[in-house]
């Protein structure tokens, strides 16, 4: 029993760290229906600022937090304006062909050998471990800040969404571009707003997931980024609480299925969850029945 | 094939129905002079036999997403599925046996085929992204179950790869298989399921509404589609000397994705072309670089994609086809385009 909770232990952690993800690609989703696959890149550039911060840079830990997600929110905005403004009327397979591109031009890049270089990298954590009995089972310090950090900026997202003129126009450009427009909401300016948050938020996973697990390469971001991805299709994509959501599902289908099924399966086994829930809800756990088009 | 009415705007004796054939077996004969010549080494060759073997498998994705329009993110699955299908029984009974090779490859189509079909049959009832990340899913499945199938079948190798499969896939087979599949495409698109599944494509409620049988027809096309990506991997197995689970991962299958898409949804001339012309580009980045460059060539093949797409959303052919490979006037339109762009701003 002391394992299991251990384990769930284990598992809110991924989850939470995956809920920084998902929420970015489900926020950009919603406002422009384009799947982000550089997202995952951006959490993995997000690890790397961090951890500079706090060991090259010698900033304190949660600045070294503020500064990734500041440079992450520049990158996410560089990224919308030059590979995805100019296909914004196109096909959107167009723009999804682009988000491969950048996402493989984000992971190659960080390969040279005068940025990241290509090998993995063992990191020094910012502070030392300490290790707390939680009902018998342990709980560290590390899973404390995770878990702080995520709902803080889970906390400020809610508020920015609902009770800010910006948030109220986010809602509105997700809900319809032209009526949006009409409205005279810049739509331009909420789509690179869009970007700057999701992308700060996938930073700070970013570092919270090398602190986590002290082991970084610029390829971090691929499987990650999918589960995360996942986990936002999982709760609905489009809907902010159904990424939490997703991504706690999925931190604990991760975690559990490694310690109690099979570590070599992990992966097949979120993956199977995913397509069942798919088939019972096409849309996902708080996703609602869009009627068809004709 | 050939009738008198033919599309396209270009000269009339580029789309001549019998330019293709004169064009393949030229092709060929070029080919084969220059190699045996001693023009093309061993390594341009086998950058040839992959490009041809990319086309295959692409021309199995251009079927379900440039066709029917269904989003699949799982291609390279597929063509694991046959190459390790074909490779087993040609490591294990086939022995470089050319009956055993052609079973080995029938095989390895019927069996990814079959999977498909399987698979197909619950997951395409899902639409657009939500088909995609199904798809992707199944993919890393099937992945997972590549890099522990030694615990079952233990001369797959697992995790370490397949050896000993014997090498017996020449330029020659390579070639005629391609061509067959050429043909064969060509036929389906222009036939009765070549039109339901360009009007499932356009507008899946109204294809219903007009008496196509969506499901059955979907779901014929991803498991024709798939088997010819497990041809394609039949030949792969016999023609490398190792099968890796990881060259049929989730980026296998974005590759895929790619040559469709960029030569164009609706055009298998485009994807042709493109498959081509995208396994030499990748190799031949090797050589423009350098030794110094070559830590560049996964930014430069970057680079180009995105450039690549923002230069030609609609893909290099855009939905149009070489006219000679077209037997009569079709509705090859212009894929995807009102619904898309009305979906991206109403619903966007």
């Amino acid at each position: 029993m002391t394992l299991v909770l251990e384990q769930i232990f284990n598992g809110l952690q991924l989850g939470f760290v995956y809920a920084l993800i998902a929420l970015g690609y489900t926020m950009v989703y919603g406002i422009i229906r384009l799947i982000n696959f550089a997202h995952g890149d951006v959490f993995m550039v997000g690890a790397y600022l961090g951890v500079l911060g706090y060991t090259a840079w010698g900033l304190p830990f949660p600045l070294a937090i503020v500064v990734a997600m500041v440079l992450c929110a520049v990158l996410g905005v560089s990224i919308e304006r030059v590979a995805y403004r100019p296909l914004r009327y196109a096909p959107r397979i167009a723009a999804l062909i682009s988000a491969i591109g950048v996402s493989l031009f984000l992971e190659y890049f960080c390969s040279l050998k005068f940025v990241f270089g290509p090998n993995y990298r063992v990191v020094s954590r910012p502070f030392e471990v300490v290790n707390f009995t939680v009902g018998g089972a342990n709980l560290s310090n590390i899973q404390i800040v995770v878990a702080v950090v995520v709902v803080v900026l889970l906390a400020l997202l809610q508020y920015m969404l609902f009770h800010t003129k910006v948030g109220k126009a986010m809602r509105a450009v997700s809900y319809d571009h032209d009526a949006a427009r009409l409205m005279g909401i810049n739509v331009d300016s909420i789509i690179s707003v869009t970007f700057a948050i999701g992308s700060a938020l996938a930073a700070a996973g970013g570092v919270l997931y090398a602190v986590a697990y002290p082991r970084i390469w610029p390829f971090l971001g691929i499987m990650p980024g999918l589960k995360a991805f996942t986990a936002a299709v999982l709760g609905g994509i489009g809907i902010v609480p159904g990424a939490v959501l997703g991504a706690i599902i999925m931190g604990q289908v991760d975690v559990l299925s490694a310690a109690f099924i099979s570590s070599q399966f992990r992966d097949a086994i979120a993956f199977s969850v995913l397509i069942l829930v798919l088939l019972v809800r096409p849309t996902g756990v708080l996703g609602s029945r869009q009627p068809e088009k004709v | 094939m050939g009738g008198t009415i033919r599309l396209g705007r270009g000269k009339r004796w580029l789309e001549h129905p019998w330019l293709f054939p004169v064009v393949a077996l030229v092709f060929y004969l070029v080919v084969r002079f220059l190699a045996s010549g001693g023009f093309i080494n061993d390594y341009w060759q086998l950058v040839l036999d992959q490009s041809l073997i990319i086309t295959i498998g692409s021309l199995g994705l251009s079927l379900i997403y440039g066709f029917c329009g269904q989003f699949s993110l799982g291609h390279a699955a597929f063509y694991g599925i046959g190459a390790y299908t074909a490779g087993l029984i040609g490591k294990l009974y086939g022995h470089g046996n050319l009956a055993w090779f052609v079973l080995a490859l029938l095989l390895g189509a019927v069996a990814a085929g079959l999977v498909a079909l399987l698979v197909g049959l619950p997951i395409l009832r899902l639409r657009s992204d939500y088909l995609g990340i199904a798809t992707l899913g199944f993919g890393i499945i099937v992945k997972v179950l590549m890099d522990n199938s030694n615990k079952l079948i233990p001369a797959t190798g697992g995790a370490t790869g397949m050896t000993g499969t014997p090498r017996i896939a020449n330029f020659t087979w390579i070639f005629a298989v391609a061509v067959l599949v050429i043909l064969l495409v060509r036929n389906l698109v222009s036939s009765r399921y070549g039109r339901a599944w360009v009007a499932i494509r356009e507008d899946e409620v109204a294809a219903d509404a007009m008496g196509i049988n969506t499901t059955r027809y979907k779901t014929i096309a991803f498991a024709v589609g798939c088997a010819l990506a497990g041809l394609a991997g039949g030949l792969y197995a016999h023609r490398y000397p190792f099968v890796h689970p990881s060259s049929f991962d989730f980026l296998k299958s974005i590759d895929f994705l790619i040559v469709v898409v960029l030569g164009g949804l609706g055009s298998f001339s485009g994807t042709i072309a493109t498959a081509i012309a995208w396994v030499f580009l990748l190799e031949g980045l090797r050589g423009v670089l350098g030794q110094a460059f070559v830590d560049w060539r996964g930014v430069v093949y970057a680079l180009i994609l995105v450039v690549v797409i923002i230069l030609r959303p609609r893909g290099l052919l855009g939905g149009r086809e070489w006219g000679a490979l077209v037997p009569r006037l079709s509705l090859l339109g212009e894929p995807f385009a009102g619904k898309e762009e009305h979906r991206a701003r109403v619903g966007g």
